[in-house]
């Protein structure tokens, strides 16, 4: 076995392991070791996804010295590196760019615990995108729960903590109806190993056997994943958690929480269920249903808004809407523009949250749309990335949120049963975005004649300012390069199931 | 734009600066818009709306008078009723479809499950099996759970320790007063507590030692040890526990357990996978010392159980150790 093999496990072991090392760190000490974790195992997952992309297929990794039904299992490829890698990147970024918020609102002794969360967050990340064990799955899916509770009320005010009470109870149902399909799933099948279901799953299809424990099977996991991820009707705990949270939790929030149990839940479709399966089954018409909905619905939601960083929580509601229509499209073409998606949503959400507290920040720490007025005079290099962000939502061409925009209207037109609303809902969506996010830029270009409120220059905000830069970077190469990614997708996605 | 502006002030690049430096604003004259004002409010103003809002709310969810409301709650009502009737008869049906219990064809059945129970004993050395499969079969899922554990505390820590900025004398006080309920002075419980704590605790330590042995094991026998340690700070009060067991004590042994559990998880999984020869020696099945890293991991998961539990009882009592 080869050297470079070893990248997953080492992932892992690295985030868990500097988790337990940070609770006795102090906060300087436990702050260096987090970025120089993410920075290891980001490089690491980058080097894993050229080698993988250069082989064209995926490997399985032994957990222990037992083979795979009886002992654990990791399984690597193309694209799951690649989203390892992103994740690291959105999540080093996040981090460093919320510090100095991080240490004006939460409470000094608790910055160490902070790095736990944030570690075994990313460690619970990393092992839900490699794990080839639906229950390893299922015991990162709690972890990845708890941490994001802490990670809301870490900052604690009264909304925070409601929030936190909020998602928890959410979440947890959530978590619930992925255990009750997980059971039901291993009563029919014995298994627990991915690979292992599918071909049982495959032979009970094609014997019609247990027809209806599968159907609710699966609807129960879709269910109880939606519910994790904000799926629109299922959405209330996300704008307070996004909304109120410390600006590094919200973006970690928006840009990785949710979009992990996603991708676990194209995992499971592809590897436990099969693909081929679902795409004929009704389930994901309801998938798409609601994808459709949360797009108008969320943006509704966010046009209504008065405060900015709910407005970008609303905003997010939306934007799962489109991934879970790419899954409800049920084409491979459709779910690459949905995988697209999530690292479009991923690189530009957190640069709107990260962005829109540069501006909160220079009008008195209002976030009434009325006070941050100006906003993008006093500090401008947030103010320009939060115009790139909102542009990239919008879906203006160069920025990575026009490509995907493009691929989902690719995809549209090659499936005729449901072109005519996908493309009607992405038109009004569209719209309905640029009312919002292009208000909120000419709000921040709006001059005001004598305003109090001091002026942020970049030199007085030297790290913040360099990961804006390196969040507008991201997001032009996602926009710039797509073509590529499309094709690391579309072979990630090949050796997938 | 106008003509008596000097030439220079009407080239493109210098209105682009203009507009850069917010000396202008581009809108103003060309674009419909009014100024925005921020209102101030006088005391009177600021009770009056409050008293609206009151009145408002009190109106609103008032269901004599509002029918909507009241409309709205018997719909709530019987539609979640339907709803949950809706699930249940689903899931009844689910489970009557499900292969019967105890049939031995069932799909549970089948070669690893056998493999546990007939080669368990060789491959782990755990006459336990159960304790052979989750600590050594499937000993990643079980460290990742004893991380869901340390990251329950942790987030308990976050919510209820006192902050230091927010101790003021009013807290300090009710610190005090709060102390006053732990039954201190209660004779039966303290002889009780006198006798039973010793037992608990070896019983615990029995348990977490003889996991690879016998039914019990680290979140058993973790269980036990912290009962233990709650029902002698219960009888004693934390003068007593702060003696041995402050938030230093807490830091060190969860940090101690989980790394030993993930640098020895680590060696093994690393040798496993890349097929090199582990050091590790199973010992003879039966004895105290065998089967290998389960002995130590569950020693692990049992402190990691222990502490977390009066880690709980002393954030939920106290907020502070």
């Amino acid at each position: 076995m080869a050297f470079y093999q070893n990248i997953p496990f080492f992932s892992i072991f690295l985030a868990m392991f500097s988790g337990t090392i940070s609770s006795v760190l102090p906060r300087k000490a436990a702050r260096i070791l987090n970025v120089v974790v993410v920075s290891l195992i980001m490089a690491a997952s980058a080097v894993l996804t050229v080698i993988l992309y250069g082989q064209g297929r995926s490997y399985t990794f032994m957990m222990g010295h037992f083979p795979a039904p009886f002992g654990n299992e990791i399984r690597a490829g193309a694209l799951e590196a690649g989203m390892a890698c992103f994740f690291c990147l959105i999540m080093l970024l996040s981090m460093l760019g919320g510090r100095k918020k991080l240490d004006e609102e939460v409470e000094e002794t608790k910055h160490n615990l902070y790095y736990v969360l944030v570690n075994l967050l990313l460690s619970s990340l990393l092992a839900m995108v490699y794990t080839n064990d639906l229950f390893t799955a299922y015991v990162f899916v709690e972890i990845n729960t708890i941490a994001a509770c802490g990670l809301i009320m870490i900052r604690q005010i009264g909304r925070t903590i409601e929030a936190a009470v909020r998602y928890m109870i959410l979440s947890l149902l959530g978590s619930g109806l992925f255990l009750v399909g997980l059971v039901l799933l291993y009563d029919l099948t014995g298994h627990l190993l991915m690979s292992n279901i599918q071909e049982s799953v495959g032979m009970l299809i094609e014997n019609g056997e247990y027809t209806i424990p599968l159907l609710v099977t699966i609807s129960l996991m879709s269910a109880g994943l939606a519910i994790k991820s904000a799926l629109f009707p299922f959405h209330a705990w996300l704008p307070d958690a996004y909304g109120y949270s410390t600006v590094s939790s919200a973006a970690l929030l928006s840009s990785l929480v949710s979009k992990g149990y996603i991708f676990l839940l194209i995992k499971i479709y592809y590897r436990v269920i099969g693909i081929d399966f679902i795409r004929h089954n009704k389930l994901i018409d309801v998938l798409f249903i609601f994808g459709l909905s949360g797009m108008i619905f969320g943006s509704i939601s966010a046009i209504r808004e008065n405060d900015i960083r709910r407005m970008i929580a609303y905003s997010s509601v939306a934007q799962i809407g489109y991934i879970y229509m790419g899954i409800g499209m049920g084409t491979q073409d459709a779910m690459i523009a949905s995988v697209y998606h999530i690292l479009m949503h991923g690189a530009t959400k957190s640069l709107l949250f990260i962005a829109a507290i540069g501006l909160t920040d220079v009008s008195g720490y209002s976030r009434q749309f009325i006070q941050i007025t100006g906003a993008g005079y006093r500090n401008k290099i947030a103010g320009v990335g939060f115009t790139v962000g909102a542009l990239s939502m919008v879906g203006f061409p160069c920025f990575s949120g026009f490509i995907s925009k493009l691929l989902f209207a690719q995809a549209a037109i090659h499936n005729t049963g449901k072109m005519l609303p996908t493309l009607i809902v992405l038109g009004i969506s569209t719209i309905l975005n640029a009312i919002y996010f292009m208000k909120t830029v000419l709000r921040i270009y709006t001059p005001v004649a004598d305003s109090d409120y001091p002026v942020l220059h970049m030199k007085d905000q030297k790290l913040y300012s360099g990961v804006i830069i390196a969040f507008v970077i991201t997001n032009l190469l996602l926009g710039l390069t797509s073509v590529f990614i499309e094709e690391w997708i579309r072979r990630g996605l090949i050796v997938f199931g | 734009m106008s003509r008596l502006r000097p030439s220079h002030q009407n080239k493109r690049e210098f209105r682009f600066k203009e507009w850069m430096d917010g000396s202008v604003d581009p809108y103003l004259g060309n674009l419909e818009m009014k100024p925005q004002q921020l209102t101030e409010e006088t005391k009177e103003q600021f009770d009056e709306r409050i008293q609206d809002y009151v009145r408002l709310n009190a109106e609103l969810y008032d269901t004599e008078k509002n029918k909507g409301v009241r409309m709205f709650r018997i719909l709530y009502r019987i539609s979640s009723v339907i709803w949950i009737a809706l699930l249940i008869g689903v899931m009844l049906l689910t489970v009557s479809h499900l292969p019967p219990n105890g049939d031995p064809d069932n799909p549970v059945n089948n070669e690893v499950s056998k493999r546990y129970i007939e080669q368990g004993l060789q491959e782990t050395g755990a006459v336990n099996i159960v304790t052979g499969m989750i600590l050594d079969y499937r000993a990643f899922d079980t460290f990742g759970e004893s991380n869901v554990l340390f990251i329950a505390t942790v987030t308990v820590l976050i919510l209820l320790r006192k902050n230091q900025k927010m101790h003021n004398e009013k807290d300090m006080k009710e610190d005090q007063d709060d102390e006053k309920y732990e039954p201190q002075s209660d004779t039966i419980l303290k002889t009780v507590a006198k006798v039973l704590v010793p037992v608990i605790f070896v019983f615990g330590l029995y348990v977490i030692l003889n996991g690879h042995l016998g039914p019990g094991g680290g979140f058993s026998g973790g269980a036990i040890m912290g009962a233990g340690l709650i029902l002698y700070c219960i009888t004693f009060g934390f003068e007593k526990t702060e003696r041995f067991f402050t938030e230093k004590t807490y830091k060190w042994i969860s940090f101690t357990a989980l790394s030993v559990y993930c640098l020895s998880k680590a060696y093994s999984f690393y040798t496993g996978a890349n097929g090199l020869h582990s050091h590790i020696p199973l010992g003879t099945p039966g004895a105290i010392l065998s089967s290998g890293l389960i002995f130590v991991l569950n020693i692990c998961v049992g402190m990691v159980v222990t502490i977390t539990m009066y880690t709980f009882y002393a954030m939920f009592r106290k907020g502070d150790f």
